[in-house]
């Protein structure tokens, strides 16, 4: 019998010869980058620090002070071991009820109790990635478009287009007015979607955004569902940022814009996306929630989850730690103020050299602003300028161009998967960076006289920046309210 | 109707079309259960759960285990240390311990003749998921793959559902044991109007309860390479072989025949084994490097709870406690197979000669009012709504033969599969005295009615009401063992 190797191109699928999985991007170059010379601060002092990683490292403390208070809540522990047979055999698609119950219930406070969630609505999903997908191949057809504002998650384009093969057509948003989307901009895209002969199926808003770390404000939101209410399409909402409010204005979900609504808007194209991973900071646990308005998504969805259910392992102690009530009240006050400190702590360092960055009052992220560092206004030199904060700033932080941004020369800095002395060290990594580059014989001369200042000014000021990140303090300022 | 038209409108093909397979009697025995289900002591005329291929017999032996190892949890106070680690590892790769004992374990149950690498090892959301997964990177839209009939009624969903791929189905007949022949493979590929890009089979076998001997295995591997297809195999029950029977790997056939390895994928799980569907444990394991690179990639869409990753790698990597509960695991599935089918012969019910999985294939051909498929769904609905059990019928497995059924024997205690037997008995026993005097006395007439429709769920009244339950889900049975 002849035995000969395939071309590997006819033996599999086109799904598994194609890069719709997206890994081929520079979004990923930079954490090859890191993993090949992570930061530590003994073993590795010069490493890659980590800034393009968006995690909640920050509040796992008081997580572990409540799992260790709570030894029921485990299968695995003596405590827990009599329910252990019967949540293991348990593989019902609608999940544990207890499970659904805190969740909806943990959603509600989240969103101050301004919104209700019917736990027989929660359909659980392999993460938020599984989530995405799922809803996508219950809504759209193969060739289908769905609408995205750009800037947007790179992970979207995997988990919206690469098995269902739908395809994301973007609503181009830009810093001219901070990156809103409006109506204008969103129709403007619809049409050209149409004129390409696509067929949108919906439009997918990310609240809070990443990777601008803002919310949508209660006019736009209305404005979506308008747009797509007339328009018959789906409106579909990320909300997996919606605990990492530290800021004002508060975060309002389409939930509550519904609720005001219900009488006037067709329920059956609204849904919403959820997780834990950035909330709690569980990316692990692979605990992704999918809430529809319209029934008959609830129940197909609820099919297909049992491509990606949550393990009930983990169903269940979510379901003890999220029904603890004055636990979660304590954590989503103490994370959001946490949040809110590290943000400020960053904005503020690259304030004093000069970097701005978008206002943001949520996420685990800033949007960065590094215009004036391009050699040019292009993509080329955006991708330049990625290269040296790698290689030479050792920093890994993700480029707009890796979010699909129109506009180049702005970058995503995650500041909430570090310890404090780490991000000390990124930020004097960054500030050191942007002073000297600032003072390069090509900048010098570019700038007027009374912006000029000596070295000795210059290093006298960066020292002092330093001493004061050295010494801020831990436990801060401002009450952050829901 | 008005609700259903309303909130379906908007959907996609997939969403509309009845692919997901939840229509199929398969799932109307759960139905029934679920409405009414056996408890000794609060429902004890209730339906008994013979349709769940589920193996409840070695809980103790787990939770003994987690007594003595309290570190393998996040959550003790021995093991809380990790907590953070585990909460935040996402990488697609898996945790390598996780991984490392995994192919430990598959190897152990393999009684060590084959070495599986743990960096072929992907994860997937249960078997169900690694089994669409290995779809998404095999096939086309449209493409089919070969499958030898009957086979588990949810592959219909499980590997056609989202992918648009078709399955062809090789006739297997009672005559040979339901073996597959050379002859039907032949016929089945060459009748495909599509392009087939590779058969798939469980083994051991769901719903036969049987191992692939060596001879056909070699037919299979000859088949496949010549019409250069790929071969999945879904061993899932690979550890649930009782009797001392040898059972052979497609990770051992090709150590012993030439074989192009690009085109072997092997699917596994936790939930048969182990006893763990809950815990969503899908592996796939492919020979293919691009396989593997790809499935790893897809795999972000059901990756395993770093929680249950972590707490497994602990106790399949204890190789004293893994050695005793598969010897253990093995002596009690024989035994409870054992008194099953006996109890069985003695009302002259026979079963297809097994000797693995959870499940018999229990032959009724005999107490078929017509040797046809409506006989068989009569038969059925009887079984269910007078003898109280749901046990599955063949025609959902696909079978070309009617008057088969699986039973299901591992899912309840010692007590409770006595009264099953109890009703058995009493049924046949009924039914013959029945038979004789209808016999006797007129030409046989339907007169099964068809009660079963009075409690059969209404799809579309499910569709606006999503709490109705109408998954698979376990009865809370005790297993004394």
């Amino acid at each position: 019998m002849e035995l000969v190797l395939r071309n590997q191109e006819q033996v599999l699928s086109k799904i598994a010869t194609s890069d719709g999985h997206g890994e081929n991007s520079a979004y990923f170059d930079g954490w090859k980058a890191y993993d090949s010379d992570p930061y530590n601060p003994v073993n590795n002092p010069d490493g890659v620090i980590q800034m393009g990683l968006s995690e909640n490292q920050l509040s796992f403390d008081l997580v572990q002070e409540w799992v260790l208070s709570h030894p029921e809540a485990s299968l695995c522990t003596p405590e827990g071991a009599r329910e252990f047979k019967d949540i293991a055999i348990f593989q019902d698609y609608h999940g544990l009820q207890e499970f659904r119950n805190a969740v909806a219930r943990f959603m509600e406070r989240v969103r101050g109790n301004r919104a209700v969630f019917d736990p027989d609505r929660i359909v659980m999903s392999g993460g938020a990635t599984g989530a995405q997908e799922t809803l996508t191949f219950c809504l759209a057809d193969p060739g289908d478009a769905i609408l995205v504002p750009t800037p947007y998650y790179p992970g979207n384009d995997r988990d919206l287009t690469w098995r269902t093969r739908v395809c994301l057509f973007p609503v181009i948003c830009d810093s001219s007015n901070g990156f809103k989307i409006t109506r204008e901009g969103v129709e403007s895209a619809y049409y050209k979607a149409q004129d390409s002969n696509l067929r949108v199926k919906g439009l997918l808003i990310n609240n809070p955004s990443n990777p601008l770390g803002t919310v949508l404000d209660r006019e736009t939101l209305t404005e979506c569902l308008r747009f797509t209410q007339d328009k018959n399409i789906h409106l579909i909402c990320d909300e997996i940022y919606s605990a990492t409010v530290f800021r004002q204005p508060g975060f309002v979900s389409i939930a509550e814009i519904m609720q005001e609504n219900l009488s006037r808007c067709d329920p059956n194209l609204v849904h919403i996306v959820y997780s834990l991973s950035k909330d709690l900071g569980f990316p692990g646990f692979r605990v992704g929630i999918l809430y529809s308005y319209n029934d008959a998504v609830v129940t197909t969805a609820r099919k297909m989850s049992s491509f990606g259910l949550v393990s009930t392992q983990t169903q269940r102690l979510i379901a003890s730690m999220l029904s603890d009530e004055s636990f979660v009240e304590m954590f989503l006050q103490e994370s959001t103020r946490r949040l809110g400190t590290r943000h400020r702590m960053m904005s503020k360092a690259l304030a004093q050299v000069g970097i701005g960055s978008l206002r943001g009052n949520a996420g685990l992220y800033g949007w960065m602003d590094l215009r004036r560092l391009l050699k040019a206004p292009t993509f080329e030199a955006e991708m330049e300028l990625w290269h040296v904060i790698i290689d030479d700033v050792k920093i890994n932080v993700s480029p707009g161009a890796s979010f699909h941004c129109s506009e180049p020369g702005w970058f995503r800095v995650c500041f909430a998967n570090m310890d404090e002395e780490t991000m000390v060290v990124a930020l004097y990594r960054i500030c050191k960076f942007v002073v000297h580059n600032k003072e390069s014989p090509e900048n010098v001369d570019r700038r007027k006289p009374c912006q000029r200042r000596s070295k000795l000014e210059i290093s006298v000021s960066f020292r002092r920046l330093k001493d004061e990140l050295l010494m801020t303090p831990r436990s801060a300022m401002v009450q952050v309210k829901e | 109707m008005e609700i259903k038209n309303l909130s379906t409108r908007m959907l996609s093909k997939i969403a509309k079309s009845d692919e997901h397979g939840e229509n199929s009697p398969y799932f109307d025995g759960w139905k029934a259960y679920d409405s009414d289900p056996f408890d000794p002591i609060r429902n004890p005329n209730g339906v008994i759960q013979m349709g769940l291929a589920e193996n409840q017999l070695c809980f103790d032996l787990v939770q003994e285990w987690i007594e003595r190892n309290p570190e393998a949890s996040i959550c003790s106070h021995e093991g809380l240390h990790a907590f953070k680690n585990i909460a935040l590892f996402q990488d697609y790769h898996g945790l390598p311990h996780f991984r490392n004992a995994v192919a430990r374990f598959m190897a152990k149950m393999r009684g060590g003749r084959v070495s599986f690498d743990p960096d072929r090892i992907v994860m997937g959301g249960g078997a169900t998921g690694a089994n669409e997964m290995l779809m998404f990177c095999l096939a086309d839209p449209g493409d089919a793959f070969l499958i030898p009939s009957p086979y588990y009624p949810a592959f219909d969903r499980d590997l056609r559902w989202r992918t648009g791929v078709k399955l062809i189905p090789i006739n297997c007949q009672s005559s040979n044991n339901f073996k597959i022949t050379k002859e039907a493979l032949e016929e089945s590929y060459q009748n495909a109007k599509v392009k087939v890009k590779g058969l798939i089979l469980s083994n051991p076998s769901n719903p036969l309860g049987t191992i692939l001997d060596k001879e056909t295995f070699k037919t299979l591997i000859e088949f496949i390479n010549d019409k250069k297809i790929h071969l999945v195999c879904d061993e899932i029950y690979a550890a649930t072989v009782f009797g001392g029977a040898n059972y052979t790997s497609v990770s051992e056939i090709i150590q012993e025949m030439e074989c192009d390895r690009n085109l072997i994928h092997i699917v596994y799980s936790l939930s048969k084994d182990m006893g763990f569907p809950g815990f969503r444990v899908g592996i796939i394991y492919s020979y293919n490097d691009n396989v593997v690179n790809c499935a790893r990639k897809m795999s972000s869409f059901g990756l395993v709870s770093s929680q249950t990753q972590h707490f497994l790698a602990s106790m399949l990597s204890d190789d004293d406690f893994m050695d005793k509960y598969l010897l253990e695991s093995s002596r009690r599935l024989a035994s409870r197979h054992s008194k099953f089918t006996n109890g069985l012969d003695k009302v002259g019910i026979s079963c297809l000669a097994s000797n693995a999985g959870l499940f018999c294939w229990m032959d009724l051909r005999h107490l078929l009012k017509e040797e046809t498929f409506e006989g068989e769904l009569g038969l059925w609905r009887v079984v269910i709504n007078d003898v109280k059990l749901n046990v599955s019928p063949g025609s959902s497995f696909h079978c070309q033969e009617p008057g088969w059924f699986r039973v299901c024997f591992a899912n309840m205690d010692d007590e409770t599969m006595e009264i099953a037997l109890r009703r058995i008995r009493k049924f046949v026993g009924t039914n013959e005295q029945e038979n004789a005097r209808v016999k006797m006395a007129k030409p046989w007439r339907k007169n099964l009615r068809l009660s079963f429709s009075s409690i059969t769920y209404d799809h579309e009244t499910r569709v606006s009401s999503p709490v109705i339950m109408s998954s698979p889900r376990s009865p809370l049975v005790r297993a004394h063992t």
